[in-house]
C-alpha cells in the first residue's frame, strides 16, 4: 500500500529513477562537451601561434633577430627583411587614426548630444551598416575611382601650393601611395570607431551631463570635461579597436599602397605593408625561404596586434578599477 | 574649482565652433561613404543581368559572361565554415555563460577569444594556409572554409554568450526546480529564450566572414570554372567572389572591370540587405 502523499506507484517510480540515472551521465556529457567546445577556442589560438612558428621557422634560422631590422627583400638574393613592411603599415595606420578618431568622436558627439533623435537614428544605423561593407569595396572604389582623382587633382594641387616644399609632399603624384592608402583606411575604421564611441557617450548617465549643465557649462564643455572623461575607458577601446583594425586590414592597403620594397619619407610615396606583401606575393611566392618570410612576416603582425590587444584590456581593466568598478 | 576665468562670450564661441566642425565633418564622413555606395552601384548596376549569374568569366577582350561559378563558391565556402564554426562558437558560449562564468578558464578563455577577434584576418590566411594547404600540398575551398569559420568562432561565442547572459536567471531556476536536467534547461528553456540574440549574432557574424576577402587569397585561391560537386570544391582551387572581384578589377579591359563592379554590387546588397532584415525581423539592433 501507498503511503499517502506519495502518489507515485512502481511503475512512476522507476519511471523516476530512470531519469535520474538517464540524468546522471546526460548532464556530465553535455558539460564535458560544451567545455570542450570551449577548450577548442584556446587550443586554436596556440595552435595558430606554433603553425605560425614552426612554419617561419626555415626564415627565423637564417635571418635571426636581424630580420625585424633588415631593409631587403630580395627574392633574387634570397634576402628578407620586415622594416619596410614595419614601416608601411604604421606609416599608413598614423595616417588612418590621425584622420579617422577626431572625426569620428565629432559624429559621436553630434549623434548624441546635437542631432535631432530622428536624424540621430538614421545616421546611427547607417554608420551601424557601413561598418559591415565588406573591405574589398573599400579597395575596389580606392583603385579604381580615388586613385586617378588623387593623381589627377588632389596630389598636383597640393604640390602648387606652399605645401609643395614639404618633403611631406615630394614626389611624382602617382595617386597610390601612403595618403592614398591611409585615407580609405580611415574611411573603413571610421564607422567602427563611430559606432563603439556613440556607445560609450550615450552611456553617460543623464544627471551627470545635467550636473553639468546645471553649474553653466555650454555642450561643448560637458563634452570634453564629462562626457569623455566619463567614457575615457570606452573611448581609448574603441582607439584600440580602430588601431587593430588599421594594422591588420589588408584588401583596401594591397590595392593601394603601390607595392615597393622601399622607406618613402613623402606622402605621396609608394611602400608596402604586411598585409599588403603578404596579399600580393603569397600565392606566387614558389622558393621555400620567400614563403617562410612571408609567414614570418604574418607572425609580426600577429605579434603585434596581439600586443595592442592585451595592451588595451589591460588599461581598461587598470582605468576600471580606477574608476572603482564603475564603467 | 577653475583657477581660470574664461569669458562668456569665448566660451560661446569655443562651443559654437565646436558644433559648426561636428556638423561639417559629421556631413563630410557620411557623404563620403555615402559616395562610396553610390559609385558602386552606378558602375555595378550595368554588369547584372542573367548571364552574370550563370556564366564562367569571359576571355580578356571578349564580351558578355558572368561570376556564376564565384558567386556558387562563395556560396559554398561561406556555408561550410558557418556548419564549422557557428556550432563550436554557440556550445563555446553555452559554456562560458552556463558553466565556467566567473571562473579561472572561462576567464581566460573569454580573454583568448576576445584577442582572437583582433587578429587580422590575413593571419588566419596564413594559419589555414599552414595548417592544410601545405599538409594537403594543394590549395581548396576547404581550406578556406576552415579560416572562415576560424574568423566566425570567437564573434559567435561572445555574442551568444551575451545573449544568454541577458537571460534572467529565475527562468533557469524554474526549469531546473520542475526536475529538467541541465541539459534540458539550456538548451530547451535559456536557448529558446534568447533565441531571437542567437539568430542576430549567427546570421550577422555569417555575413560578415561571407565579405572576406584575406583569408581566402591563398587558402581558397580561385577560379574561373564551375566546380564539379562537392569533391570540386574541397579539392583544389575554388572560385569564389571576393577574390575574383580583386583579380579582375587589376585586369586593362573595361568590361572585366565592370565585371567586378557587378560584383562589388552583389556583395553589398547582400551583406546590407540581410543585416536590414535581420533586423527588421528581430528588432534587436544593437549587437553591432
Amino acid at each position: 500500500m501507498n503511503a499517502p502523499g506519495v502518489p507515485a506507484g512502481p511503475p512512476g517510480a522507476m519511471k523516476v529513477l530512470r531519469r535520474i540515472r538517464h540524468r546522471r551521465y546526460a548532464d556530465p556529457a553535455f558539460r564535458a562537451f560544451t567545455t570542450a567546445c570551449g577548450m577548442v577556442v584556446a587550443l586554436l589560438m596556440a595552435a595558430m601561434f606554433a603553425v605560425l612558428i614552426i612554419d617561419s621557422w626555415p626564415s627565423i634560422k637564417k635571418f635571426g633577430v636581424g630580420f625585424l631590422w633588415s631593409k631587403a627583400w630580395d627574392t633574387t638574393a634570397g634576402h628578407y627583411g620586415a622594416v619596410t613592411a614595419l614601416y608601411g603599415t604604421f606609416y599608413t595606420t598614423v595616417i588612418a587614426m590621425v584622420l579617422a578618431v577626431p572625426l569620428a568622436l565629432v559624429i559621436a558627439l553630434l549623434l548624441v548630444e546635437l542631432a535631432p533623435p530622428w536624424l540621430s537614428r538614421i545616421v546611427g544605423t547607417a554608420i551601424e551598416l557601413l561598418a559591415a561593407v565588406p573591405s574589398i569595396v573599400f579597395g575596389l572604389w580606392g583603385f579604381l575611382v580615388l586613385v586617378p582623382i588623387m593623381s589627377n587633382h588632389v596630389e598636383p594641387w597640393i604640390q602648387s601650393t606652399f605645401l609643395g616644399k614639404l618633403w611631406l609632399f615630394q614626389g611624382p603624384p602617382m595617386g597610390l601611395g601612403f595618403l592614398t592608402a591611409g585615407l580609405v583606411l580611415a574611411l573603413m575604421v571610421l564607422p567602427f570607431i563611430t559606432a563603439v564611441a556613440r556607445d560609450v557617450l550615450r552611456m553617460v548617465p543623464q544627471v551627470v551631463k545635467e550636473a553639468g549643465y546645471g553649474m553653466g557649462s555650454t555642450t561643448w564643455e560637458v563634452t570634453r570635461k564629462v562626457s569623455l572623461r566619463y567614457g575615457l575607458s570606452g573611448i581609448v577601446g574603441a582607439f584600440f579597436l580602430g588601431l587593430g583594425r588599421a594594422l591588420g586590414e589588408t584588401m583596401a592597403v594591397a590595392f593601394l599602397i603601390g607595392q615597393t620594397y622601399d622607406m618613402q619619407k613623402s606622402l605621396f610615396g609608394t611602400g608596402n605593408t604586411i598585409t599588403s606583401t603578404l596579399a600580393n606575393t603569397f600565392a606566387e611566392a614558389t622558393d621555400s625561404l620567400q614563403r617562410s618570410a612571408l609567414i614570418e612576416l604574418g607572425l609580426v603582425l600577429f605579434v603585434i596586434t596581439g600586443v595592442f590587444q592585451l595592451l588595451a584590456h589591460l588599461w581598461l581593466r587598470r582605468a576600471r578599477r580606477r574608476m572603482g568598478g564603475r564603467a | 574649482m577653475t583657477p581660470k576665468r574664461r569669458s562668456v562670450t569665448r566660451r560661446r564661441v569655443t562651443d559654437i565652433v565646436v558644433k559648426v566642425v561636428a556638423w561639417v565633418g559629421a556631413t563630410v564622413g557620411i557623404t563620403a561613404l555615402a559616395l562610396i555606395l553610390y559609385v558602386v552601384v552606378r558602375r555595378g548596376i550595368g554588369a547584372i543581368n542573367w548571364s552574370f549569374f550563370t556564366q564562367t568569366p569571359p576571355t580578356p577582350g571578349g564580351s558578355g559572361g558572368g561570376l556564376g561559378p564565384a558567386i556558387v563558391g562563395t556560396l559554398v565556402i561561406t556555408c561550410v565554415a558557418a556548419l564549422m564554426g557557428i556550432p563550436l562558437g554557440f556550445f563555446a558560449a553555452i559554456y562560458l555563460a552556463e558553466f565556467g562564468r566567473d571562473g579561472r578558464v572561462a576567464t581566460a578563455i573569454r580573454l583568448v577569444a576576445n584577442v582572437m577577434m583582433g587578429v587580422p584576418s590575413i593571419v588566419v590566411g596564413v594559419f589555414a594556409y599552414g595548417l592544410l594547404v601545405m599538409s594537403q600540398h594543394h590549395y581548396s575551398g576547404l581550406a578556406g572554409a576552415a579560416a572562415l569559420a576560424f574568423i566566425m568562432l570567437p564573434v559567435m561565442a561572445r555574442t551568444a554568450e551575451d545573449m544568454l547572459n541577458l537571460v534572467p536567471n529565475e527562468l533557469r531556476e524554474s526549469a531546473l526546480a520542475l526536475g529538467a536536467p541541465r541539459w534540458k534547461a539550456t538548451l530547451g528553456v535559456v536557448c529558446r529564450a534568447a533565441k531571437a540574440g542567437l539568430l542576430t549574432g549567427g546570421i550577422l557574424a555569417v555575413v560578415r566572414v561571407g565579405g572576406e576577402t584575406a583569408p581566402l587569397l591563398f587558402t581558397a585561391l580561385s577560379s574561373q570554372y564551375w566546380m564539379g560537386g562537392l569533391k570540386g570544391y574541397f579539392g583544389g582551387p575554388t572560385p569564389n567572389l571576393t577574390k575574383t572581384i580583386f583579380d579582375l578589377s587589376q585586369q586593362p579591359y573595361s568590361h572585366l572591370v565592370q565585371l567586378a563592379w557587378g560584383g562589388a554590387l552583389l556583395i553589398i546588397v547582400a551583406v546590407l540587405g540581410v543585416n536590414v532584415v535581420t533586423r527588421l525581423l528581430f528588432q534587436r539592433g544593437k549587437e553591432w
